[in-house]
This record gives structure tokens, sequence and C-alpha cells, in this order.
């Protein structure tokens, strides 16, 4: 056993998941794979919304493995930092739009 | 950004024997990846065999004027290593009766050689198909002398490939050196005025992108499309075709690897993109690759890790197409580069 949860090198080993369920391990990959073909939205978009949501879903992993996507793709830092804070936004809109709640129930409560 | 040589440096991995030492190691020797023989052994490949001659590629010499961070010829302004008359002597009597349809210049900076014009008139009245010049674009402009290369080209009708790291500034003078980008735009534009590149043009101008760093190039066709919108919104620029290319793991680009300690992933990652449909049309099977002293080579690459052929004939001087077909092609781990996702090769994409 590993003496921390996150290791890098285990990234390498995420197609080993489908040996303890081989149905569902295929289903999966498969569709991942499907996911990210060129589609409607280019293979370019695509791995820029997996950025930002790589962050939002604090996945290191996912950070390391779609960084290296972007690089490949020819995505500048400065494109790969504005997906970054577009996820960033969101998150923090989602808390702060709770503020709303907030002012609703201490608007409520108060006379 | 490199300013040395390795072998200016006189850095261990300037040996091609250190070179091999690592990819015949670690990570290959204890079993955790497999030997690129012993992949392409699954598939009937080994020993992998060379296919019709059609490319006779010519190293004029290890000189340049840019010290590339990636790059596996170690080449550089500090390079000594240059093609004699008399060599070229010998590769024009080869070129005049090869079977081969395309001759393909290639250095350092070719036309740093100081008897490269000569050659490439003499080349040039052989009457091969596809005449390529390797020309990293910043010769262009790197000196007077060198300005009217582009009529040069155009004037013998060579097919210029030139390479272009990225459509932005930072990413092509991080790997190639500050203020690469503008002199290769500028040089760009003047092949285009010559008629270099247009469409429908007959003169022949393609784009090599490589990687800057540790990962594999994406899909060319993608990337090419992101380039000409790029070049074409942002500088009026036309080319051909792009060639996405693999940086493989050998001499500057290991040494970046070792150092940033990216070699073992970088392998894997070679290793896992590993597409036995590339196999067959690996550029050693079409490819030979002649030193600037005149030795014979399955590829580039292996000119760089000192592996000559493995045939009776190995030099220039003794050139014999049919003895020279007639061989086991010499594979290590490096192999891996030519064989990842959609293979490589100086010619872009096999798969």
């Amino acid at each position: 056993m590993a003496d921390s949860y996150y290791d890098p090198k285990d990234l390498r080993k995420f197609g080993k998941i489908t040996e303890w369920s081989e149905n569902l391990g295929t289903k999966f990959f498969d569709y991942y794979g499907e996911v990210f073909k060129e589609g409607a939205l280019t293979a370019r978009e695509k791995s820029l919304i997996a950025l930002a949501v790589a962050h939002t879903e604090k996945c290191p992993y996912c950070i390391d493995a779609y960084t290296k996507d972007g690089l490949q793709k020819g995505i500048t830092k400065e494109e790969m930092m504005e997906a970054v804070h577009v996820g960033a936004a969101i998150k923090s809109g989602a808390a702060l739009v709770h503020g709303v709640q907030m002012m609703n129930k201490h608007d409520k409560l108060s006379m | 950004m490199a300013t040395k040589s390795l072998q200016a440096k006189g850095k261990d991995l300037a040996i091609a024997n250190k070179q091999l030492e690592i990819l015949n190691g670690g990570i290959f020797a204890d079993g955790e990846l497999p030997y690129f023989k012993d992949n392409i052994a699954k598939i009937g490949h080994f020993p992998l065999r060379p296919k019709k001659l059609e490319i006779l590629q010519i190293n004029v010499g290890y000189m340049c004027n840019q010290v590339c961070e990636h790059c596996h010829v170690d080449a550089g302004p500090d390079r000594k290593e240059i093609m004699t008359r008399e060599t070229m002597q010998q590769c024009l009597e080869v070129i005049k009766n090869t079977g081969a349809h395309t001759l393909d210049l290639t250095g350092g900076a070719p036309e740093m050689n100081p008897n490269f014009r000569w050659f490439v008139e003499e080349a040039a009245k052989a009457g091969i198909k596809d005449f390529i010049v390797r020309s990293n674009l910043t010769i262009i402009r790197a000196n007077k002398k060198y300005y009217d290369l582009p009529d040069f080209f155009k004037k013998h009708n060579v097919h210029v490939i030139s390479s272009m790291p990225h459509y932005t500034r930072g990413k092509t003078d991080k790997q190639r050196g500050d203020g690469v980008f503008d002199k290769s735009i500028k040089a760009l534009q003047e092949l285009n005025e010559r008629g270099y590149g247009m469409p429908g043009s007959d003169l022949r101008l393609d784009l090599v992108y490589n990687p800057s760093g540790a990962y594999l190039p994406g899909d060319q066709m993608a990337l090419q499309a992101d380039f000409k919108k790029a070049l074409k919104e942002d500088f009026n620029i036309d080319f051909h075709n792009l060639f996405a290319i693999t940086n493989l793991p050998i001499a500057r680009f290991l040494d970046y690897l070792i150092a940033s300690e990216n070699y073992e992933d970088y392998m894997y990652a070679l290793v896992e993109a590993y597409n036995p449909s590339a196999v067959a049309n690996v550029m050693c099977t079409n490819t030979i690759s002649i030193s600037w002293d005149g030795w014979l080579y399955d590829c580039d690459f292996n000119q760089m890790l000192d592996l000559k052929v493995a045939s009776k004939v190995k030099h220039i001087k003794d050139y014999n197409e049919d003895i020279l077909n007639d061989r086991n092609i010499i594979i290590s781990q490096h192999c891996y580069g030519c064989t990842a996702g959609s293979g490589s090769s100086c010619q872009g994409t096999v798969a």
C-alpha cells in the first residue's frame, strides 16, 4: 500500500479497473472515448471543458491528464488558465448565490 | 534555452552508447515496459525489413544557427561535422542511379554547408521527383548571404519543409530561442511572395510541428487546421501541409526528459500509444539515411545513435541498393516514437 491517497503513477493504472469488472469497465471506457470524439463540439473545446471541470472537481489525475491533453492539442497556457477561471467563477458563483438564501432567511426572521 | 550542444558541454549523453544504455535499461530491462522488439514480434514484423527504397535522406552536417531544446541531432553553431565536396560527389553518383523518388537534405542547417548550393544545383540535374530541403526558416534571415535562399530554392524547384513549433511567439521562442518566431514569420512571408505554399502552387512549402515538451503531438489534421487559421488570420501566411512529428527520446530531448524527471512518464506515454498498424509504414522501411561522413543508417535517429546499417554495404563509397535493401533494420526503444498514435516520420503521420 502507498502511504498517501494520491500517487501520480496510479493514473497509468486507470485502465486496470476493468480487470475487476470487465463489463462495467469496458462500458465506461467506451462511453468516455465516445464523449471526447470530435462532435458538435470540437475535441479542443471538450478538452478545455474537461480541464475546467477537473479543477472544480479538484481531481489531481484529471488536472494532469487534461493539461497534457491541452498541450498535445496546441492549446496555449492562456487558454488553459481562462478555462480554469471559468470553472472557478462557477464555483464561487455557486457559493455566492446562496447569499440570497441567507438574505431571505434573515429578512423572514427579522422584525 | 540551450546555447551549446551536449557535445560542447562534454555531457555524457553526447555519447551514443550512453543513450543506448538508458534506452535499453531501466524500466525496459526490469520488465515494467516491453521492449520494442517484443511488441513488433507479436505482429510478425521482427526482424523489421525494408520495403522498396523511396527516400534518400542526406544529412550534410550538424552545424546549425539554432540550438533547439529538443534537437535529436544535438546540432548547433559549435558542431563542426560538415559533409565535404568529395562525399557529396559520392552522393551525387548514388542520386543519379537510385530507384528512390525523393531526395531529402537535412542537417543541422543544411544551408550552412559551404558546398550546399553547388550540391543542390548538381543534385537538381538528376531530375529526382521530389527534392526536399529541410530549412529551419531563421537561416534565411540569419545573414545577408542567405537572403536570396527563397529565390535559390524556387530556381531549383526545391520542396521546402520547415519547422514551426507553434503559431504563437511564446511557445516557438521557448523551444527554439528568442526572436525565432518573428524571423520564421518573415521567412514564411518571403517564401509566400515567391509562390511557395500558395493554394494550387507547385512550389511546395510544408511545416513541421513537434511538441515543445514532454508530450505527444495531437491529431495532425486538427493541428494543421489550427495552424492554417492562425497563420492566415494573423500574418496572411499560406502553407500546404503540416507534419506532426513525435520527439524521439534521444540526444538533447533525452537529456531534457531526464533532467525534468519526465523520462519514465514519456516512455510510458509512447508505449501506451503504440499502434501496431503504424509499424508497417515506419520510415526506416523506405528510407536510407546518409551521414555527413558518408556512413549509411536506417534513419536519421539511428545515425545520431551511431547505429550503422546491418549490411555489408555501410558507406556511400560502396553503395549498392540491392544489397542494402536485403538487411534487417536496427531497432531500440526510441523506435516507439515512430509508432505512437498515428505514427511519426519525417513526412508526418504514417498510420
